[in-house]
């Protein structure tokens, strides 16, 4: 008998504002000139932060941390489409939706000292804490979005990120296939930076788009621009409506680049070719949206430039906060590994500051 | 009381924490409509429905992952991990994880879940489903490893793992789960976690043992004390991480010797971490070197072979003379 097509699948890709400034005013989401403002600024004080970052790194005065450049609309647009109640699961390049979020920056910074203090959230804060081990936290998600709605919340959402290089771990397909199992909640970004490291997004995989991993998990899955912020805030609003609405989950494909360094431990120089990078400059996401704004009449290059020097001033202030603070002492290491009394820890941690007191000279 | 074997302990268990607490929920591979492939979770489907029961895709990681955002949610998961051979897929989760959220943000989130999982040889099964891999749970801080050893304490310590507010392992030892029955009281009862059980008193020797290798310990046991009249004091660990180091070193201080019987590979297994523990507490107290009667550092037999592998009394019965003897 003749063969028989029994599925076919298309991926589609959502643009609304491309780097020339072409603007497809049907797609074009319905923001306020406030609400355009506010994610200019979401993602400005993402770049300048980064970039002041940088500059502690090299001075020794901060430690090894993933940079967001080139990235800010790819997570932060996808955030600014969230509601109050709903939860946020970063990966690790994802510092505009954390800080809009309510995460605070002195945190972030206390984060990338070393300090697990970081991770502590203000009250009420709907975030969990970055999880290094790539792809391991998408599951967290399903499972958080499948736990806030058996505890009665039917209406939260969880966004979750995830990089290129992460949709090849086990974890990826295991938290979409769970996702599609229980229809959960949740809105899966991934932020295709086109660099995992040193392996590009051809040596990732031979699918020809990263989005079309949902088709196998029987979800819903779109390629955004995702230097593009208009078009990432318009993809995660609809996936946010389809999971308020029972719909399940979405995957997100961001297309994007990282115009820094992996890590400050990274030297991209070994991988690839500063023409790429300067190719890719001409796509960046701020520059188009700001001359967006500047056309709507949301922000002139005058209210542009007070912005930025508002965003440097409260980057001042969380350098100076971070930098008046002493860390938790050492002892505290011993103190969260466990919710019960633990008699051999009790016992270390003893020993431990006695030998910390020795060493100070102290009886 | 009625009695009953382990499975149907367990199944009590898991029955009383769901009525008692509506947060806990039961989730892994075939643990509803099937009941779970050794019956465990028999009647709770039933019972408490599929949104409480959960019968998952065929995915440990998965299983453990998603465990850990329902329990940061507030929900109580019990998982089942089929054989403890398949955990290891979710060893990524529970290390890198599930252990980790309490200290990673210094106590904000934390993962109140128990991971189920039978364990151990001697049930002739398919490979991997024989192993004892206990040492490699009770090695990751911010994980508790439970493992019962009879009926009555599998139930009390269900109870415990589920109201724990930290990862608990839960193993099981699957050659005793039909093996024999106890009277298992249908009232409430829960056992601490991290504390073992001295099941008789003795002078002479201390026998230390945990799982199945309970009931082996305890045969070896009574043929010495009928053959020599030896006064031996038996410890239940119970709980091995936290191990209760207070309770083992008491006991060595009053008897001066110690055999460990272990099913698993002696290399780096709990005894090596037990005599340590000895040494570091009561060495002066010794009369003998602590002798370890363990499994082989040899990949599980396959099951023709397995119960050459593992201790057996005669084995228990010999390394408790020799210590007695020196």
């Amino acid at each position: 008998m003749p063969l028989e097509t029994i599925q076919t699948f298309e991926v589609q890709r959502l643009g609304v504002l491309d780097a020339e400034g072409n603007l497809d005013t049907e797609l074009e989401p319905d923001l306020s000139a406030d609400q355009l403002r506010a994610l200019m600024r979401a993602m400005l004080l993402a770049r300048e932060a980064d970039e002041r970052m940088l500059k502690l790194q090299r001075q020794g005065r901060l430690g090894t941390f993933p940079p967001v450049l080139g990235q800010e609309a790819a997570h932060t647009a996808a955030a600014f489409a969230m509601a109050e109640q709903d939860w946020l699961v970063p990966a690790f390049r994802d510092m505009g939706a954390l800080l809009l979020r309510g995460y605070p920056l002195v945190n972030y910074l206390q984060y990338y000292n070393g300090w697990e203090e970081g991770n502590q959230v203000p009250e009420g804060a709907k975030l969990l804490p970055t999880a290094v081990i790539v792809g391991s936290s998408l599951l967290h998600a399903v499972g958080l979005a499948w736990g806030l709605r058996y505890q009665g919340e039917p209406d939260t959402a969880v966004l979750t990120f995830v990089g290129d290089g992460g949709t090849s771990e086990g974890d990826f397909y295991e938290a979409l296939n769970f996702a599609g199992v229980w229809q959960a909640p949740v809105v899966f970004v991934i932020q295709n930076n086109q660099w995992a490291i040193s392996i590009p997004r051809e040596a990732q995989t031979r699918a020809q788009t990263l989005a079309q991993k949902a088709v196998a998990a029987g979800i819903p899955g779109i390629q955004v621009d995702g230097n593009d912020a208009l078009a990432v805030y318009r993809a995660a609003s609809e996936a946010f409506q389809r999971a308020r609405s029972g719909g399940g989950p979405t995957v997100i494909e961001a297309v994007t680049y990282r115009l820094g360094v992996h890590t400050t431990a990274d030297d991209p120089r070994k991988y690839r070719t500063e023409d790429e990078e300067k190719l890719a400059w001409a796509q960046e996401p701020l520059l188009r949206f700001a001359r967006y704004l500047e056309r709507k009449g949301a922000l002139d290059a005058g209210g542009l430039e007070a912005m930025r020097a508002e965003v440097r001033a409260e980057i001042q202030s969380a350098v100076d906060e971070l930098e008046a603070m002493q860390p938790h002492p050492p002892e505290l290491a011993f103190d969260h590994v466990f919710g019960t009394e633990h008699a051999v820890i009790a016992e270390q941690r003893a020993s431990f500051l006695a030998s910390v007191k020795a060493a100070r000279g102290e009886d | 009381m009625p009695r009953m074997n382990m499975v149907q302990a367990i199944n009590l268990a898991l029955h009383q924490e769901m009525a008692r607490d509506p947060s806990v929920v039961v989730m892994g591979e075939d643990v509803g409509m099937d009941e779970g492939v050794f019956r465990v979770t028999a009647g709770l489907l039933e019972t408490f429905g599929a949104g409480r029961v959960i019968d998952t895709p065929l995915a440990e990681s998965g299983i453990i992952g998603t465990a850990i955002g329902m329990a940061i949610a507030g929900v109580r998961p019990v998982t089942e991990m089929q054989f403890s051979g398949f955990s290891y897929l979710a060893i990524p989760q529970i290390e890198g994880n599930a252990s980790r959220y309490r200290s990673r943000t210094q106590g904000q989130r934390t993962v109140p879940l128990v991971v189920r999982m039978p364990y151990g040889g001697g049930v002739r099964a398919l490979e991997h489903h024989s192993e004892s891999r206990e040492a490699t749970y009770a090695h990751l801080p911010g994980v508790k490893v439970v493992i019962p050893s009879g009926p009555r304490n599998a139930r009390a310590l269900m109870a415990a793992a589920i109201r724990d507010p930290d990862p608990v392992v839960f193993m099981e030892p699957k050659r005793s789960y039909r093996a024999f029955k106890e009277e298992v009281p249908e009232a409430e009862e829960v056992l601490p976690i991290g504390r073992a059980q001295v099941l008789q008193e003795g002078t002479d020797i201390t026998v230390i043992a945990w799982g199945a290798m309970m009931r082996t310990a305890m045969e070896a046991v009574h043929r010495v004390e009928q053959a020599r009249g030896a006064s031996i004091e038996l410890i239940d660990l119970l709980t091995i991480s936290p191990l209760d180091v207070e309770t083992i070193a008491a006991s060595v201080k009053k008897t001066g010797r110690c055999v460990v019987v272990q099913e698993a590979p002696r290399n780096l297994g709990l005894a090596s971490e037990i005599i340590a523990q000895i040494n570091d507490r009561v060495l002066l107290w010794l009369e003998a070197p602590v002798a370890r009667i363990t499994g082989f550092d040899v990949v599980t037999p396959y099951f023709a072979r397995e119960l050459g592998y593992m201790p057996t009394p005669e084995r228990v019965e010999a390394g408790i003379l020799e210590t007695l003897a020196f």
